[in-house]
């Protein structure tokens, strides 16, 4: 990596912890536990990476493949787990608005 | 220019990962309002869709079967277990895939690194482990590595970081699903070791810098880091399960943006910075919510200590409590004009929460006013109250937090169900409890408080509560979904009023 490179993925890396810190300080306590379990099927997002690794032989023979293919499992295990648990969470969050409106 | 090659190439990748970046913003934004909250759940998942089928593409896979094996896996083990997990264990579930998220991100630091060493792919797949130290000396010249500082610091703290998320909420979930007890561990030198180990990474790190070939130092800061995730867990008590786990939640999304840096993928880097600050804000507000540092938490070992009980022990307290059944309970309940229901674990363990919404529904009916208090440490995590009070269908605007306090003083009726320190009046008036100083609800200022509670014993973090003794408190004994049934059953019996 050169300089400018570096340069430029730090000025993502900070304004993205600013970003985060905005946007976070606004979900409400009782949303806490969904932020999390979102929070983590995000950070699932290493996938990307466990991809390429992964696919890189793309067979079992080398070294790298195998370490790829627990990466890939470990971070599909919380992308999937993550969305899906936390839909299933944020689905019983109602009002009394909600149900009014439905009927 | 034909299809495939629009989307393999990087140019295009790189624009859907912009594209990506915004719907896991747009997601988190929209997780500001209950309302939107679900939708904004499958923006982030659409993001995370587009990603992974753009990466697909890339020109640098030769293979798809590792892949695709791994991701039905993955998405089978993921899929039951989030369908099948009780909302009680949801602190659990989060923990354990906190775990596969930092295991994630270290092996993919450390495949990274032997790619670039060219040392690995020339091994036959066994017995890698002890032959890849010889071969990484072998070459002299690493590829990869221009002698880069960040790259460097970033690789080796991916690695630290990833394991060391993954052991601590592996820790952690063995913890909260209570396979080992959960008061603080605590064994000799605790914190002079977990010290060491945490120069010794440093060291190596130094080392691994100066010789970047030699793989055994980057397997020595893998080990070390696997440690020392198990040591720096393990002391810190069940009470304070909800800071720790929003710090290995923090964690696993560093450990994402250090990865980021490593193959210098900004959505990496992005999505990572999000999580890592998610949990750092949320370990703020429970630490906050506790009147503790986080150094008190982490290197503390609050909970379960003898001393917080006093000399006497349990239930020595001075002064007299009262107590009364069930149907007493419901015939005053019956009276009252207003209600403030105040869960905490012990509704969670004896499985109270639907027994609860309907003793709120057949108040409400008779048109008492009825609301939750949810204190930010009830329950093992930040939340956890409020999840399963929704689950068993109460809607989430009679949940209060700490802005309820001003309510108390015109309440008829506190029930206090499996609570305990965040009710405890001694955070106020006694400077020599441990909790001095920590926000706790002012129940004791409602004209009657019920304490739905087993026995006498001291909560979670053993310490007495004088609460139980005040003029104005009734105990109620046994099991909270019980007595709330037998205050239910007592009500309908009534009829109406």
């Amino acid at each position: 990596m050169d300089v400018v490179k570096i340069m430029m993925v730090l000025y993502v890396f900070v304004l993205s912890i600013f970003a985060g810190f905005e946007l976070i300080s606004k979900v409400p306590p009782t949303l806490h536990t969904p932020l999390m379990s979102g929070s983590n099927a995000v950070s699932g997002i290493t996938i990307l990476g466990a991809i390429l690794v992964a696919g890189k032989y793309g067979d079992w023979s080398h070294g790298i493949s195998i370490l790829g293919f627990f990466a890939v499992l470990f971070a599909a295990i919380n992308v999937y787990g993550g969305y899906v648990v936390t839909d299933r969470m944020l689905q019983m969050f109602k009002s009394k608005k909600d149900k009014i409106k439905k009927t | 220019m034909n299809v495939i090659t629009l989307l393999s190439a990087e140019w295009f990748r790189e624009l859907v990962y912009i594209v990506a970046a915004v719907f896991f913003i747009l997601g988190l934004k929209m997780l500001s309002n209950p309302r939107t909250a679900r939708s904004g759940n499958w923006f982030s998942a659409l993001g995370m869709f587009l990603a992974i089928a753009v990466t697909l593409f890339s020109k640098n896979i030769s293979g798809f079967q590792m892949i695709i094996a791994a991701n039905v896996i993955g998405l089978g083990i993921g899929y039951v277990m989030a369908k099948k997990v009780p909302m009680t264990a949801m602190p659990e579930m989060v923990a354990i895939f906190n775990g596969f998220g930092g295991a994630a991100s270290a092996l993919v630091a450390i495949s990274e690194y032997f790619a670039r060493t060219d040392t690995l792919e020339n091994l036959p797949a066994n017995d890698v482990a002890n032959q890849a130290g010889q071969a990484a000396e072998a070459i002299a010249v690493v590829a990869g590595f221009n002698g880069n500082v960040i790259e460097f610091t970033t690789m080796v703290l991916s690695v630290f970081v990833g394991m060391l998320t993954f052991t601590g909420s592996f820790i952690a979930f063995v913890k909260l699903a209570e396979w080992m007890n959960s008061k603080p561990v605590k064994f000799f030198m605790q914190h002079t070791l977990n010290l060491l180990m945490l120069l010794g990474v440093i060291a190596l790190g130094i080392l691994f810098y100066q010789d970047p070939s030699n793989a055994n130092y980057f397997w020595g800061i893998a080990a070390i880091s696997f440690i020392l995730g198990i040591t720096v867990t393990i002391p810190i008590g069940g009470a304070d399960m909800p800071v720790v786990i929003a710090l290995l939640n923090s964690y696993s999304g560093i450990a994402v943006a250090m990865t980021g840096f490593v193959l210098s993928n900004n959505l990496l880097i992005v999505a990572g910075s999000l999580v890592g600050a998610s949990g750092i804000i949320l370990t703020q507000i429970m630490c906050r919510a506790m009147n503790r540092s986080l150094f008190n938490v982490v290197f503390g070992g609050f909970g379960g200590d003898t001393a917080a009980v006093g000399p006497e022990g349990p239930g020595a307290h001075t002064g007299h409590y009262k107590s009364m059944g069930p149907e007493e309970a419901g015939m005053t309940l019956d009276m009252a004009e207003s209600v403030i229901i105040i869960p905490g674990y012990g509704m969670a363990v004896s499985q109270a929460q639907h027994a609860v919404k309907e003793l709120a529904k057949l108040l409400e009916k008779r048109g008492i006013d009825v609301k939750f208090a949810i204190h930010p440490v009830a329950g093992r995590m930040p939340g956890h109250m409020n999840v399963l009070l929704a689950e068993a269908g109460i809607d989430y605007d009679k949940l209060y937090d700490m802005e309820i306090n001003s309510h108390f003083s015109h309440t008829d009726i506190s029930i206090v169900i499996g609570a305990n320190d965040v009710v405890n009046p001694a955070a106020k008036t006694s400077p020599s409890s441990p909790i001095y100083g920590m926000p706790v609800l002012n129940v004791e200022e409602s004209r009657h408080i019920f304490i739905l509670k087993r026995s006498m014993k001291p909560g979670f973090a053993g310490i007495e509560n004088e609460l139980f003794y005040k003029e104005n408190a009734t105990m109620i004994f046994g099991d909270a979904k019980k007595t709330i049934e037998a205050i239910i059953h007592t009500l309908e019996e009534m009829g109406e009023r």
